[in-house]
């Protein structure tokens, strides 16, 4: 048998990746947060018309921890964390692998502004332990987390970079498309950006704006061209919630996609929630960043094809 | 009929009636949203290049082109000669159509020469080839991280990066499909 050398040669990241998952704990448990570990097999993911859940059994594998650890939230946990495994069926590209690892935190009494403040701390807090530097270089430009970060509604991308209004894009139905195509290049290079205020109908799970009930109070966070991290405020209202799930569901059945039961300890719960913030950022994809790795292929000891 | 999840570089598909290849694939997937299949594709007889992207659920027709079991003879100026090996018939074809197929074309090399009509327009190569280190570095004694490489020139003037303890005179396996060192051939 000879070395497998393409495994032997990530080591390096690999070291990165094990110190900068350390740093995440570091610093959530210094923040006053729990970490949780919730069950991965789960009977009910939520209903998201694009995000497929992989079965186990008569259960699913889950697409995020989010059904329970907002149902954690409900019963009076105030600040939780989880890193875990997710599943997401037919995802693989050089951002993605169908299952990764996720980091999720929550937050009573919070909303998605307070999850940008506290993204730019999290990451300049891991450059800094970790030594990896504030500094990220990848496909030969350089970005600085230690400057103001951007925020960019949606709203205003499209007109910059997409030449069209977003309401025009969703009219046409080429949203994502003018997103990947034309704004994605744009964001977050010379410095990280959040784009923030997504159309209400991206955005299942997320608390609508008050002032302006088209868009949710949801953003996503790109450094280098990656889109790192989603998050939102959170939707409280149980009925406002069963129908969008319903709206999401309708769609993956006429899409001929598989269609979930409904989690309705989650929405019974969701009552009890209070105004709450929560996010998701994939962890390989912060390594990437942080190794300046081309693809996701480098930072995780296994890609599928490779086992 | 290829689906969007046989979308990889070098497949070969119809549109419009000619033949493509696809040169790059990038699956995107915006924030909940839908997942896309980005492709850049080149005409396989105009070499004109042609971005695309793609929404699960489309589908392509494949590329209509014959193959013919050849044999790789000797280049001559911009000319790469195969043979037939059934026919013995000789057939010349362009630099640009043999493409980054040179970098593992060594005498009596069986390949496929792709064939449009009457035109020559690719070449395919075994997925794995041998070919024998004509240059590289000595190894630095006493460095054993075995994770970092060197570049090292095969036999046809292709480089690329091996690891340290490849030598000079070596036969190694490339994958032609990455253009990456493989394994080393024992012996």
């Amino acid at each position: 048998m000879t070395l497998n050398w393409p495994l032997s040669r990530k080591r390096e990241s690999l070291a990165a990746r094990a110190h900068i998952i350390s740093e995440i704990r570091s610093f959530f448990s210094e923040g006053g947060y729990l970490e949780v570990e919730t069950p991965l097999r789960i009977p009910a993911p939520a209903p998201e018309s694009h995000i497929d859940a992989i079965p186990s059994l008569d259960w699913y594998l889950q697409t995020s921890p989010e059904i329970c650890m907002k149902r954690m939230l409900a019963a009076g946990y105030e600040r939780l964390f989880q890193i875990s495994h997710c599943w997401r069926e037919g995802e693989r590209g050089t951002l993605h692998v169908p299952e990764f690892t996720m980091l999720e935190w929550y937050r009573s009494d919070s909303d998605y502004l307070d999850l940008m403040n506290e993204c730019e701390s999290l990451l300049r807090s891991v450059a800094e332990a970790t030594g990896l530097g504030y500094k990220i270089g990848r496909k030969g430009v350089t970005v600085d987390l230690e400057g103001e970060w951007e925020r960019l509604t949606v709203r205003d991308a499209f007109v910059r970079y997409g030449g069209m209004s977003m309401e025009k894009a969703l009219e046409r139905d080429i949203f994502d498309e003018v997103m990947v195509e034309r704004i994605e290049p744009y964001l977050g290079f010379d410095r990280p950006t959040f784009i923030h205020d997504y159309p209400a109908e991206r955005s299942a799970l997320a608390r609508l704006k008050a002032d302006d009930p088209s868009v949710a109070e949801r953003f996503e966070l790109y450094i280098a061209g990656i889109e790192l991290a989603n998050a939102f405020s959170e939707l409280t209202d149980p009925k406002e919630q069963r129908r969008r799930f319903l709206d999401e569901r309708e769609y993956r059945q006429d899409s001929g996609k598989r269609v979930y039961p409904l989690p309705e300890s989650f929405l019974e719960e969701l009552a009890q929630l209070p105004p709450s913030a929560g996010i998701a950022l994939g962890v390989d994809r912060l390594v990437m960043l942080f190794t300046g790795a081309e693809t996701i292929d480098q930072v995780v000891a296994f890609t599928p094809e490779e086992l | 009929m290829y689906t969007v999840a046989d979308l990889k570089k070098g497949l070969k598909i119809t549109i419009d009636g000619a033949p493509y290849i696809v040169t790059q694939f990038e699956f995107a997937k915006p924030g909940k949203g839908q997942a896309l299949y980005r492709t850049k594709m080149k005409n396989m007889i105009t070499g004109s290049t042609l971005d695309r992207t793609y929404r699960s659920g489309e589908t392509f027709e494949p590329a209509h082109l014959v193959d013919r079991k050849m044999q790789f003879l000797y280049k001559e100026d911009e000319h790469y000669c195969f043979m037939d090996n059934e026919t013995f018939e000789q057939i010349h074809v362009d630099e640009s159509a043999v493409g980054d197929a040179r970098n593992y074309l060594i005498d009596n090399l069986p390949v496929e020469v792709l064939l449009f009509g009457e035109k020559a327009i690719g070449i395919d190569v075994p997925n794995f080839v041998n070919l024998r280190v004509t240059q590289t570095d000595p190894w630095v004694k006493g460095d054993t991280s075995g994770s970092d490489s060197k570049p090292a020139t095969v036999e046809t003037g292709y480089v690329l990066r091996v690891p340290p303890f490849i030598e000079e005179g070596e036969l190694i396996t490339i994958d032609t499909r990455t253009g990456e060192y493989s394994t080393r051939v024992k012996g």
